[in-house]
């Protein structure tokens, strides 16, 4: 680790993410503001008025034009960065698939709001796991600390692989919600993220190019391979970037799946984003009750981190999925994802899902206690209840 | 010469890539349609009676792609590069003179 004096903001997730946008050197922002990412786009507006950031900021009229405007942008090869939620995520969707399509690295933060309706601005990830094929990577945060640093380390994978990158955080426990960032100064992040070298470039007059043309039966079929490469080469990109940026700045992001007291669990809890800060609060009490639980957050949704799962998921017996988000007429999404990875593998836990905190609904460090009493009993009985547990719900 | 575009053509390198690391890693366009050739699409082919043309090149002209030209005798001919074989020539015909053709591939 090199020696640098960090600088310390109280900063909500969402200026965290604003602040990464300006450390980055981000060249073209579109965005159209709704609750909650709006805090993001209004902090970047105010670091160009003070002169603090050199970025072309587009305004436009919906996040489907947001989209468009930033896949133009980073087709002539600049650095583009968007932010948005929910409703606007869905709105944003068609567009979603040209950006991956076309290859163009474009770093956005979805605020992770739930699907209306009935009409909500709470936390729920069902908006962001809408997304799953569209091409898009997904790195879930957990706290303002891991939004910083997942923009910064986003765009290094992003255009490492040439592929496009959300960075997701929760609806105001992370978007509203201020508490201490370790920023890093310029200098260093430069060092970190190098101007982007563009696969292609639409400023490139000497090599005029048309981007996204019609492909046939007869072609169409190799771009798909190349972009489903492009994920299993990024889960290395991944590793890579997350090690250097611990060696450098003392966080290690190397692990796709953040595991703890995996070695002698009976079971562990996996989820993604700021819920498994309550998590890892409730498997330090767990432990020193003598409960033999495990923790398992999954960082990167996208690739799927498939190999770590089957490590997890060879040395326990249960594994308890988390999921703030649902598949209606099937599971948690982030369940199915996990039991699809395993099933050629061998490994075989038991696996429960917990349907938790949809909407909002508060989800505290007594709930995963009461999550762990039911998961000790599947475990001691071998025998699982029920697949799906509705935990919430009012009976 | 048989093409709409003469020498241009000719000396076009026609891209056709036979594995996947010959494409571009992105959806890019690497030339227009003088290298990229749209005849593979048909089905059927126009096929030209000229003993029976009159040269009024009504074909020539409803011909959307256009993939008719006129040559230097004044008979149309079909540039098979780039007809997608869509038969309004044959249609328009006034004399019969352009039949379709099944095309074995």
């Amino acid at each position: 680790m090199v020696e640098y004096k960090p600088i310390k903001k109280v900063v909500s997730g969402n200026y965290a993410a604003a602040y990464a946008v300006l450390h980055a050197r981000v060249q073209v922002v579109a965005a159209y503001p709704i609750t909650p990412q709006t805090s993001i786009i209004e902090k970047i507006a105010e670091f160009i008025a003070n002169g603090e950031a050199d970025i072309q900021y587009i305004p436009v009229e919906s996040e489907h034009s947001a989209m468009a405007a930033c896949i133009g942008a980073s087709a002539t090869g600049a650095r583009v960065f968007t932010a948005t939620s929910a409703q606007g995520l869905a709105l944003m969707h068609e567009m979603l698939h040209w950006a991956a399509g076309a290859r163009l690295p474009i770093v956005m933060v979805d605020v992770n709001r739930a699907m209306a309706p009935p009409w909500s601005v709470w936390d729920d990830q069902t908006d962001s796991l809408s997304q799953r094929d569209t091409g898009w990577m997904q790195f879930y945060a957990e706290n303002n600390q891991e939004v910083y640093d997942g923009v910064l380390m986003a765009f290094k994978v992003a255009e490492t692989v040439n592929v496009p990158a959300m960075v997701v955080e929760s609806a105001f426990i992370l978007s509203h919600t201020y508490e201490i960032v370790n920023m890093i100064p310029q200098e260093l992040v430069d060092e970190f993220l190098p101007p982007r070298k563009p696969l292609y470039s639409l400023a490139d007059f000497e090599n005029p190019i048309a981007v996204g043309a019609l492909a046939t039966p007869a072609d169409y079929y190799e771009f798909r391979y190349k972009l489903a490469r492009a994920h299993e080469e990024a889960k290395k990109v991944i590793k890579d970037v997350g090690r250097e940026f611990g060696e450098r700045f003392g966080r290690d992001y190397s692990e796709m799946i953040e595991k703890a007291y995996i070695d002698d669990a009976d079971f562990v809890f996996m989820g993604m984003g700021s819920l498994m800060g309550t998590v890892k609060e409730a498997v330090e009490l767990l432990r020193k009750q003598g409960y033999k639980v495990g923790y398992a957050k999954v960082r990167w949704f996208r690739p799927f981190p498939r190999e770590e799962l089957l490590e997890i998921a060879e040395s326990v017996k249960g594994i308890a999925v988390l999921d703030r988000n649902f598949s209606f007429g099937q599971e948690g999404i982030l369940f199915t994802e996990a039991k699809g990875a395993l099933y050629n593998n061998g490994a075989r836990p038991i696996m429960k899902n917990y349907i938790v905190g949809l909407g909002g609904r508060d989800f505290t460090v007594s709930d995963v206690k009461a999550i762990a009493e039911d998961m000790k009993k599947v475990i001691e009985s071998g025998k699982l209840d029920r697949e799906v547990e509705w935990y919430h719900l009012k009976r | 010469m048989n093409t709409l575009f003469g020498k241009a053509k000719e000396e076009a390198r026609v891209i056709s890539p036979k594995s996947v690391d010959e494409y571009p890693e992105a959806p890019i366009t690497l030339g227009t349609t003088l290298v990229n050739f749209t005849g593979d699409w048909r089905t059927f082919m126009p096929v030209i009676d000229e003993s029976k043309c009159v040269k009024c090149y009504i074909c020539w002209k409803f011909c959307p792609e256009p993939a008719i030209y006129i040559k230097e005798d004044g008979f149309v001919a079909i540039d098979y590069d780039y007809c997608k074989g869509c038969g309004i020539c044959a249609n328009e015909c006034p004399t019969k003179a352009i039949t379709m053709v099944r095309e074995e591939k």
